[in-house]
This record gives structure tokens, C-alpha cells and sequence, in this order.
């Protein structure tokens, strides 16, 4: 199968991704939407490594999953935390750095 | 030992006693620091006697003698090395410094007894004497500089010693910024000679000045004069005297040691010293003459009119120096330190006298308060009187010979010269009378409540110590004069110290009697060997035919001085009202200080409140500061509205941004 249709999937998660990141509000939907943008990432690396025939893709795409581990990791964390303040759960409300 | 081991040991002795009383402050207990001085300058006099063994020793054609400890560089013919020269110039002045500063450290100790900055005083007093001796036995010009550049440093100093007086620091800073206008001259002159001569070494640069230079060349002459103004602003001449009398705020023996004995001196040795050079520029040197000359007669007028009794001997001082300076210009080198020597002796016993009639004064130096010292103080009397003929020139006391002796060879040498020999004359007159009206002022006439207390056995103690220029009450705590006053009667140090020199004061002269004995002008001949203007000396008729007339202007100065304030004592009134202007001229000092004022002090504080407004302000604050804060302030603010705090329009122009790279990346390729 030829390299294109991976590279459309990968693309179509993508944009996905981004669309949701752009579009919603609260914090946990934002982290998923993130997650799908790494894995379409992810997708196209593995696939051009599978073109290639090299396992650099295969290693980068295994280096993300560790990346996109510890984010979700201090992603939710900070959501855990925002629910025990009882702070708004809505990326819009939170503007200001502020303790 | 060579004779320069012993110079080096002459520089090391005030040098180890400064370091040892800065260190040992506040430990070391009473009086220690001041004996610790005296006899690290005691030690560095004997040096120079030794050292002055050591030269006589040897045969007087092998009497100059350079050593140097190490060379900091030698490049391009500059060979700046730490070298002395030992001749009989730098012997003579380096054993009238060393001996009479020791008399007034001993002096000091008890002066100086209740000041809480006791040893302060003595740390400072001995880098005096270091940098005074550094100056006259340097080997080279800038050894010279630097001795020249510490010497001004400690006399500002010793001049701000109380330092919380606001006019004492006024005239410190005077005193200095006068002095390193000399210093610029001596360095800018330096360099004016130097480039001709290519070397810094003295016997080297005289040796080759005749035949680089000619004989009144321009390049010769505008450093001699460069060399000249270095000299007038150490010796206080006539225009940059100003400060000398200001300097009069300092500790009364720091006025004798500094201020009339030694430092002031240096302008005199500096040209007796470059003698080779100014024989060469003979346009320089008359300049020089024509300066002290002014000075002897200006100083000496204004010195009849004020009042305060350290300022009319810092006045008398400066006429001395002009004397000297004269004379030094003239070619009267022999008589010229002659007179150094025996006004070191007897200007500094007129300081040690008045800082003991200003003790019994408890600190009051207004000569209008003095009256009727002379039962009260009889050896604080004594010493004044001796020190006052010594400098009317009385015979056979010692200024009257050195003064005679210039004045002498002036008449002698004619060409225009016999002008400043009249000058000096009518100089000797100027002298006698203030010198008299000081004493006949203070000492007779009915005695004032201070005297008569004292004449019970009670030293006058001021209630509220008081600022004796402008009245206000300071106290006695460290950066003022201590609370207790101290008068040679009471203590011995004092006692000795004035003794001495008032025996020197005497017997100074019979170093050098016309037809009888020529001691100092046989001991310098080496150094001067190969002047002609040397050895164009006056006979010996022509020299007691000056010394007769210099006696009897003397004693006509000192009769009419008698007539004026003891006989009739209205007179001087009256003759100040028929005299105002006159009066007015003497008394404001000839307006030199309102002349320096408007055409210098005035300009530059204009010029720098200008660059304040215009240049700092306007400038560099509007423009450049303000204009660059404004700048940066307006992109910031700019900048700031796109930070929203939203996440998601960040995600936004992040997404945007990175398309728009990649679309151009794809384009491109």
C-alpha cells in the first residue's frame, strides 16, 4: 500500500486533534485532543519508517509515547488539582498565572 | 656604608614610622605614636648626617652619587627606575628638612596631647616628612613627580586634619586643586624636556641639555616656565598663592613643619635643583625672578593689614619664599638656601611661639584680642622676639646675613637685577613692620583678660569651643581641635623643640659671615660647579656694605614699628582712615581671591551647571535615556495585548504560525 493513505490518516487525526484543542474548553477534552495529535505524529513516523526500512521512525515514535505519557501525567494532575480547589474547569476562565 | 645606604635609610626610617602608627592605631597607648614619630625622624636626621660624613669623605669633584634599588621600566630611553641621587644640594635640604621636622614632632607631642586624632596626626605627619624627603632625593623626574604628588596629598591632609571644620576642609581642597595645577606644570614641563634629552635621569638630562637645546630655545623655555608654575604653586607665588593662607587652618605645627619650613620650600629647590636647565632659558628664569619678587612685596603689604596671627606669619612665609625664589632665579643659589635654611629655623619658631600665644588664647588667633603676653609667656616672648629680629634681619642673627647675601649679589650682577635688589630692600622694611607689629601687638601694651589670668597661674579654657574664623561653637570630639590648649611654659617637649631652634635662629648665620667663612656656599659648590652665574659672586666689601644697609632698613622698619604701636598707639588707626583705599587693597589681599573667583572658579562653575542643564539633562536624560525607554516601553505594550491568557487562541497563532513555515517551506522547495 502506498505511503499516501497513511500520511492522509495521519494528517486527518491531526487536523482532528487540533480542531478539538482549538474548539473546546474544558482541560481533560483538550488533553485528549492533544493525545490524538501526538498519535497522528506518531502514525506518520512509523509509517515513513516502515518506507525506509530503518527503525529511527520506530524509536521517535516510542520516545513520543514516553512524552505523551508524562504529559498526561502532569496534565491531569493539574486537572486533580483544579477540581480540589474547586476552581473552574474551563481553560477560559483560568487566564490569569496567578497562585 | 656608601653615602646613598644611608639615603635609603633617611626615605626608610618616616616610612617604617608611618606604617607602624597607621597600624598600631588605637593601640598604641598615650603618647607613644608621637614619640614613635619623633624618633623615626630623629633616626632618618642622623642618617643624614651620616650621609653627610660619608659625602665629605670624598673628594669634592666625587661628591654626587646616583643608586638605584630597581627599575619599574626601560623602554624607548624612559629608564624609570627607584633612584637617588646623593649630592650636597639634596644633603643640605634633606638635613635642614629631617632636623627641623624632628623639632616639631617633638614639638607636636605635646600640642597635639588632648586631639583625639592623635596618632592620625603623627601617621600623617610622618608621610609628610617620607614624601618630602622622596621629593629632594629623587634621581630622576619622576621619582621627582611622585615625591611632588605626595607631598601635595599630605598637605592636604594635614591642612583638612579637622576635618569637621567645613572652612578647614575648604582650604584643603583649595590647597590641593592649586597644587595639582603645579603638578601638571611639573609633568607637562617634564615631558617638554624630556623629548629633547630623551632621558629622566637628572645628571644625564643636564649633562645632555647644552647640546640638544639652544641657548634660549622655545621648547627650553616653555618647560622651565611649565617647571615654574609646578614651583610657584608649592612655593605660593604670586598668582597661585591663594591657598597658603587658607592652609593656616590646619594644627599650628603642620603650618611651621609644611607651610613655612619645608614643603613650601620645594619650589625653591626645584629650581636650584633644574639650575643647569633655567641658566640655559635665561627668559624663564628672569620670569621666575620677576614672580618672587611680586610676591615679596605683595605678600609683604598684605601682611601689615590682616589681622589674624597665623595668617600674617603664613603672609611673611610666602615674602620669604619670594626672596628664595628670586634669588634661586637669579643665580644667588648659595644665598638662596642660606635663607632657606634660616627661615626653616626661624619661621617654624614663630609658629611653634604663636601656636603657644594661641594656647594662652584658648584658641583665639585675632591679633585685635592679643595684648600684654610679655609678663605672662616670658619664654613663649623670648622665642617670638628671637624669631621676629632673625626675620626683620637684625644683625647678627641668621636671616639677616641670607637675606643680604641675595640681596647682595642682586645690586652685584646689575643688568636690571639692582631693581629687585631695591624691591628686596623696601621688602626688608614691609618685614621688620609686620613682624614687629605682630610682636608689639601681642606681647605689650595692657595685658587682656587672658594674660592677667594667666599671670595668676590660670590657663584660659574656653567654655564653648568656637571656630576662631567664623565664631561658631564646635566640639571637641575626633575631627575638631581637642578641648585643653597647651603653652611652652607648661610643657618641656614644646620647650626644647623652641629652644633649640631659637638657638639656631642666632647662631645659624656664622655658617656663612662674608670675608669670614662661606661653610654653605663651599659645601654646594659640587652641585653647581658648573654654573657661571655661580660664581659671579660680590666681593667682599660690596657684600657688608649690603649687609649694613639691610641692618639699618631693618632697624628703621623695627623704630617705626615702636613709634606706631607702642609709643602712639592711635597712629596706625590714623593712618588707615588717611590711607583707605590703600587699606581696603591690603586687607582684601589685593583681591586676588575675587580675581581667581571671577575669571576662573566663576567660568568653570558656570560651565559645569551648563553641562548639568544643557549636556546632562537635555541631553543625555531627554534623549538618549528618556528616548530609548520610551522606545523599548512603546514595543512593549504593543507586544503586550497579544498576551490574552487565553490557551487556546496561543494554540491558535502557534498552528497558524507553524503552517505558515510549512507552506513556505513547500513553495520554496
Amino acid at each position: 500500500m502506498a505511503i499516501g493513505w497513511y500520511l492522509v490518516v495521519s494528517a486527518l487525526i491531526f487536523a482532528i486533534g487540533a480542531a478539538g484543542v482549538l474548539v473546546r474548553r474544558s482541560p481533560l477534552v483538550i488533553l485528549l485532543c492533544l493525545e490524538l495529535m501526538l498519535n497522528a505524529a506518531n502514525l506518520a513516523l512509523v509509517a515513513f519508517s516502515r518506507m525506509w526500512g530503518g527503525e529511527d521512525g520506530q524509536v521517535f515514535a516510542l520516545i513520543v509515547l514516553v512524552v505523551a505519557a508524562c504529559e498526561v501525567t502532569v496534565g491531569l494532575g493539574l486537572i486533580v488539582a483544579m477540581y480540589r480547589r474547586q476552581l473552574p474547569i474551563d481553560v477560559d476562565d483560568l487566564r490569569e498565572l496567578q497562585g | 656604608m656608601a653615602a646613598t645606604t644611608f639615603g635609603w635609610l633617611v626615605l626608610l626610617c618616616p616610612l617604617v614610622g608611618m606604617t607602624v602608627i597607621a597600624l598600631g592605631y588605637n593601640r598604641l597607648p598615650g603618647r607613644s605614636p608621637g614619640w614613635i614619630a619623633t624618633a623615626a625622624i630623629g633616626l632618618s636626621f642622623c642618617f643624614a648626617i651620616a650621609m653627610l660624613v660619608a659625602v665629605l669623605n670624598r673628594g669634592s669633584s666625587h661628591r654626587e652619587l646616583t643608586s638605584s634599588l630597581w627599575s619599574y621600566a626601560t623602554t624607548v630611553g624612559v629608564g624609570a627606575k627607584l633612584e637617588i641621587l646623593v649630592d650636597p644640594l639634596s644633603i643640605f635640604m634633606a638635613l635642614v628638612v629631617s632636623g627641623v621636622s624632628t623639632l616639631i614632632h617633638l614639638y607636636s607631642i605635646s600640642y597635639m596631647t588632648s586631639d583625639r586624632g592623635y596618632s592620625r596626626y603623627f601617621a600623617y605627619l610622618n608621610f609628610f616628612v617620607f614624601s618630602m624627603l622622596l621629593l629632594l632625593l629623587a634621581g630622576n623626574f619622576l621619582l621627582l613627580i611622585v615625591g611632588w604628588a605626595f607631598v601635595g596629598a599630605a598637605s592636604y591632609l594635614l591642612i583638612s586634619f579637622w576635618y569637621r571644620r567645613t572652612t578647614a576642609t575648604r582650604a584643603g581642597i583649595k590647597a590641593f586643586v592649586i597644587n595639582v595645577v603645579g603638578d601638571v606644570g611639573l609633568v607637562l614641563g617634564t615631558f617638554f624636556i624630556f623629548t629633547h634629552t630623551g632621558t629622566l635621569d637628572f645628571l644625564q638630562t643636564f649633562a645632555a641639555a647644552p647640546h640638544v637645546f639652544h641657548h634660549d630655545s622655545t621648547d627650553l623655555v616653555v618647560g622651565c616656565l611649565l617647571l615654574l608654575v609646578g614651583a610657584f604653586a608649592k612655593s605660593a607665588q604670586v598668582p597661585l598663592h591663594t591657598w597658603l593662607p587658607d592652609a593656616m587652618e590646619g594644627p599650628t605645627p603642620v603650618s611651621a613643619l609644611i607651610h613655612a619650613a619645608t614643603m613650601v620650600t620645594a619650589g625653591v629647590y626645584l629650581i636650584a635643583r633644574m639650575h643647569p636647565l633655567f641658566e640655559l632659558a635665561p627668559t624663564a628664569a628672569d620670569v621666575g625672578a620677576v614672580g618672587g619678587c611680586l610676591t615679596l612685596l605683595i605678600a609683604g603689604t598684605i601682611g601689615l593689614a590682616v589681622t589674624d596671627i597665623k595668617r600674617v606669619i603664613a603672609y611673611s612665609t610666602m615674602s620669604q619664599i619670594g626672596y628664595m625664589i628670586m634669588g634661586v632665579s637669579a643665580g644667588a643659589y648659595s644665598g638662596a638656601l642660606f635663607l632657606l635654611m634660616a627661615h626653616a629655623f626661624f619661621k617654624a619658631l614663630l609658629f611653634m611661639a604663636a601656636g603657644s600665644l594661641i594656647g594662652a588664647m584658648a584658641g583665639d588667633q585675632s591679633l585685635d584680642r592679643m595684648s600684654g603676653f610679655r609678663r605672662a609667656m616670658p619664654f613663649t616672648f623670648g622665642c617670638f622676639v628671637v624669631g621676629g629680629i632673625a626675620l626683620a634681619g637684625l644683625p647678627p642673627f641668621s636671616g639677616w646675613f641670607s637675606k643680604d647675601d641675595i640681596l647682595a649679589y642682586l645690586n652685584h650682577r646689575g643688568g636690571g637685577f639692582e631693581i629687585m635688589g631695591i624691591a628686596g630692600y623696601l621688602g626688608a622694611l614691609l618685614t621688620a613692620l609686620y613682624t614687629f607689629r605682630m610682636i608689639f601687638r601681642a606681647f605689650f601694651g595692657d595685658p587682656c583678660p587672658e594674660a592677667k589670668e594667666l599671670e595668676e597661674g590660670h590657663l584660659a579654657h574656653a567654655e564653648v569651643p568656637t571656630n576662631p574664623q567664623t565664631g561658631e561653637s564646635e566640639d571637641t570630639d575626633v575631627g575638631f581641635p581637642g578641648p585643653e590648649h597647651h603653652i611652652a611654659e607648661r610643657e618641656w617637649p614644646m620647650k626644647i623643640a623652641m629652644g633649640t631652634l631659637a638657638l639656631l635662629a642666632v647662631v645659624g648665620g656664622a655658617l656663612q659671615v662674608p670675608g669670614v667663612d662661606d661653610a654653605i656656599r663651599r659645601f654646594l659648590a659640587p652641585t653647581f660647579a658648573g654654573s657661571p652665574l655661580a660664581a659671579r659672586e660680590p666681593s667682599t666689601g660690596a657684600d657688608w656694605i649690603g649687609l649694613v644697609i639691610g641692618a639699618a632698613i631693618a632697624a628703621v622698619g623695627i623704630a617705626i614699628a615702636y613709634r606706631v604701636w607702642v609709643l602712639a598707639p592711635g597712629t596706625a588707626t590714623r593712618v588707615r582712615e588717611r590711607l583707605a583705599p590703600l587699606y581696603q587693597l591690603f586687607v582684601h589681599k589685593w583681591y586676588f581671591d575675587e580675581l581667581i573667583d571671577f575669571t576662573i572658579v566663576r567660568p568653570a562653575a558656570w560651565f559645569g551647571q551648563m553641562a548639568n542643564t544643557v549636556l546632562d539633562r537635555t541631553l543625555v536624560t531627554s534623549i538618549v535615556t528618556d528616548g530609548t525607554v520610551g522606545v523599548v516601553r512603546a514595543g512593549s505594550a504593543a507586544v503586550r495585548r497579544a498576551q490574552t491568557g487565553f490557551v487556546r487562541y496561543y494554540v491558535a497563532l502557534m498552528l497558524l504560525g507553524i503552517s505558515a513555515v510549512v507552506i513556505y517551506f513547500l513553495i520554496s522547495s
